[in-house]
């Protein structure tokens, strides 16, 4: 697979256009336990980041803060322009939205998981219809033409009528990936998306991703996955012990950190990559 | 690794074997034969069995009455208000308000708390007597009338208890509320079983909790619901003979039971309602079938499906196959 640059991708103005994402020293902490110490992140439309580090960085919780999965303790995130779970009065007084004002915000924010989480009593296309149905209230028949577009999109245009549990770890990622989709949204957030798969079934879903890459959808993903990163990424983060510790394009990032902390973690996946090729050689000779 | 790959007829063919020998099963074959054969005859010879009668019994006005009445619409009418009750009190009891946690805990630690046939008992002559009759209305409207002088009193609809609670409607809310309790715990695993990746998921889209729960968890939680519900309807489609305690008489056990000692045919009563109960319990168990099969939906296999998918994987060439 060669290498192609990102700078192919159509993206709108970084510096003059307000960011879709900012999120301020955003605070973390489970039972007393300090996960987030204060994040900063800025992500302008069309713009792909990709959070690296270490499990137990805070990573993950930092993704499922910016969509109100969890509730931040301290700092603010806005999304386009919106306080994300609050609501500051003219005192500048923070209030808690209700549950389905909180909802609303979700709308326009997708979201896949490590696990896929696809709804298993309902086929590919149920569950790529239900929320535009059910939230947005589009037609049956809209929403059933615009789902089976996605299918496509993904390669599963075969597969409408397949339950979650007939298909493959890499075809439910994709039928999730279309299911976020479906509702049209303005930001795609990726859960280590590709962790749970089979090393075979990897590549389909990143051809994927990247595609939507390709196509202008801002992304914030979480991955191990170093050759997606280089790629992909318009700026990578690499996150340990709850603090950004270095920030960049992929290539001064991954290409030549500053930081020791990132170097090691570097270090750590390369010797990995490098133990799972030797592992392919090792096969392929046997 | 090259000798199983060799080629030649002495390489080992298909597989006839000699099963295991089972002498235990043919001896109780044999002897449960005999207790059958022992039995039928005992049926044939001993008249007091009467079964023409019996038969006879099942067929009669008032006990089909007391069956179609007291014993289906009782269960379906129990049933109904105690799985939509146990739903209820099952999201109140997983709701994030202390309060509603509380309450639910409360009802059921009470209606688990007494027999049925005493809850029963007190609906149908305990609370007529406390209370004649109840006024819906505006909570403390009669007070507040009286203190402001007004002839209007904010009650809109008043029900007298003393008609209602001997009635049929008043034993099938007693076994509905007491249902519920138990359905509530059931409806609690149920939700607690579904994957909590799936709310996430749906909340991922912009569910509100609502829908959440009506459109993703609840039908999720019906797969782990519906078997022990079925359970529990059989057994309610039983615990309708203690509508007689209300006291209501048009039930299945207290009719075929008046006709048994009215006519001295008290064994072959005892049969007919055995029989009907029999029946009843097995066409709820057929429905119990269908209802597991439609929840079970994309998890595991129906029968079908997995015939379907045995013919893909021959007609497939080995190797070939997966995705």
């Amino acid at each position: 697979m060669t290498e192609t640059t990102s700078t192919s991708r159509q993206r709108t103005g970084a510096g003059d256009a307000p960011p879709l994402v900012r999120a301020v020293n955003v605070m973390k902490s489970f039972h007393g336990n300090e996960v987030l110490k204060g994040i900063d992140l800025t992500v302008h439309r069309g713009e792909v980041v990709v959070l690296l580090g270490p499990s137990g960085s805070g990573k993950t919780t930092f993704l499922r803060c910016i969509n109100q999965l969890e509730t931040i303790d301290g700092g603010r995130i806005w999304v386009d322009g919106e306080l994300m779970g609050y609501r500051e009065d003219d005192k500048g007084h923070l209030h808690h939205l209700t549950d389905k004002q909180v909802a609303a915000q979700r709308r326009d924010i997708g979201m896949v998981f490590q696990r896929f989480n696809l709804f298993p009593h309902k086929t590919a296309l149920e569950n790529l219809i239900e929320a535009p149905m059910q939230v947005k209230g589009i037609s049956k028949k809209e929403a059933t033409a615009r789902a089976h577009e996605l299918l496509e999109h993904v390669g599963l245009a075969d597969k409408p009528s397949a339950y979650p549990g007939a298909l493959s770890g890499g075809q439910q990622q994709r039928v999730a990936i279309a299911r976020a989709l479906a509702m049209d949204p303005k930001l795609m957030l990726f859960d280590e998306p590709t962790s749970a798969l089979d090393p075979e079934l990897v590549g389909e879903v990143l051809r994927v991703m990247r595609d939507l890459a390709k196509a202008g959808m801002t992304m914030i993903v979480v991955t191990h996955e170093m050759g997606f990163a280089r790629e992909v990424a318009d700026h990578v983060v690499f996150m340990d012990a709850g603090v950004v510790c270095e920030e960049g394009t992929a290539r001064e990032v991954i290409g030549n950190p500053q930081q020791e902390r990132t170097k090691s973690f570097l270090r750590r996946m390369r010797s990995e990559e490098q133990q799972e090729r030797q592992d392919e050689q090792d096969l392929e000779q046997a | 690794m090259s000798e199983t790959q060799g080629g030649g007829s002495d390489r080992p063919g298909v597989i006839h074997a000699r099963p295991v020998p089972h002498p235990g099963r043919w001896v109780a074959l044999v002897a449960i034969l005999v207790l059958v054969a022992m039995m039928i005859s005992s049926f044939m010879t001993n008249e007091r069995w009467n079964f023409p009668k019996a038969l006879e019994i099942m067929q009669q006005a008032p006990v089909i009455e007391g069956l179609l009445k007291g014993t289906i619409a009782g269960t379906l009418g129990g049933m109904a208000i105690g799985v939509v009750g146990g739903v209820l009190i099952a999201v109140l009891r997983l709701s994030q308000n202390p309060i509603l946690r509380f309450v639910s805990f409360a009802y059921t630690w009470f209606f688990r708390g007494i027999p049925r046939l005493v809850l029963l008992a007190m609906i149908g002559s305990g609370v007529g007597y406390l209370y004649r009759r109840v006024d819906f209305g505006v909570p403390f409207g009669q007070q507040f009338a009286q203190w402001l002088g007004l002839s209007q009193d904010f009650t809109f609809f008043t029900l007298n208890v003393n008609q209602f609670s001997s009635t049929l409607l008043a034993g099938i809310v007693g076994l509905g509320l007491s249902e519920a309790a138990y359905m509530a715990e059931i409806a609690r695993a149920g939700i607690l079983s579904v994957d909590k990746g799936q709310a996430e998921a749906a909340q991922a889209l912009g569910m509100n909790r609502g829908i959440t729960l009506r459109r993703i968890v609840l039908p999720q939680a019906m797969r782990v619901i519906v078997p022990p519900t079925g359970n529990e309807t059989i057994a309610m489609v039983k615990d309708t003979s203690l509508l007689s305690a209300i006291p209501v008489i048009t039930e299945l056990f207290y009719q075929t039971s008046a006709i048994g000692s009215r006519t001295l045919l008290i064994m072959p009563a005892f049969v007919a309602v055995t029989a009907w109960y029999l029946i009843v319990g097995s066409v709820l168990m057929v429905g119990q079938f269908y209802l597991e099969r439609y929840f079970g939906r994309g998890f595991g296999m129906t029968r079908r499906q997995a015939r379907k998918a045995q013919a893909k994987r021959v007609a497939r060439p080995a190797g070939m196959g997966g995705a």
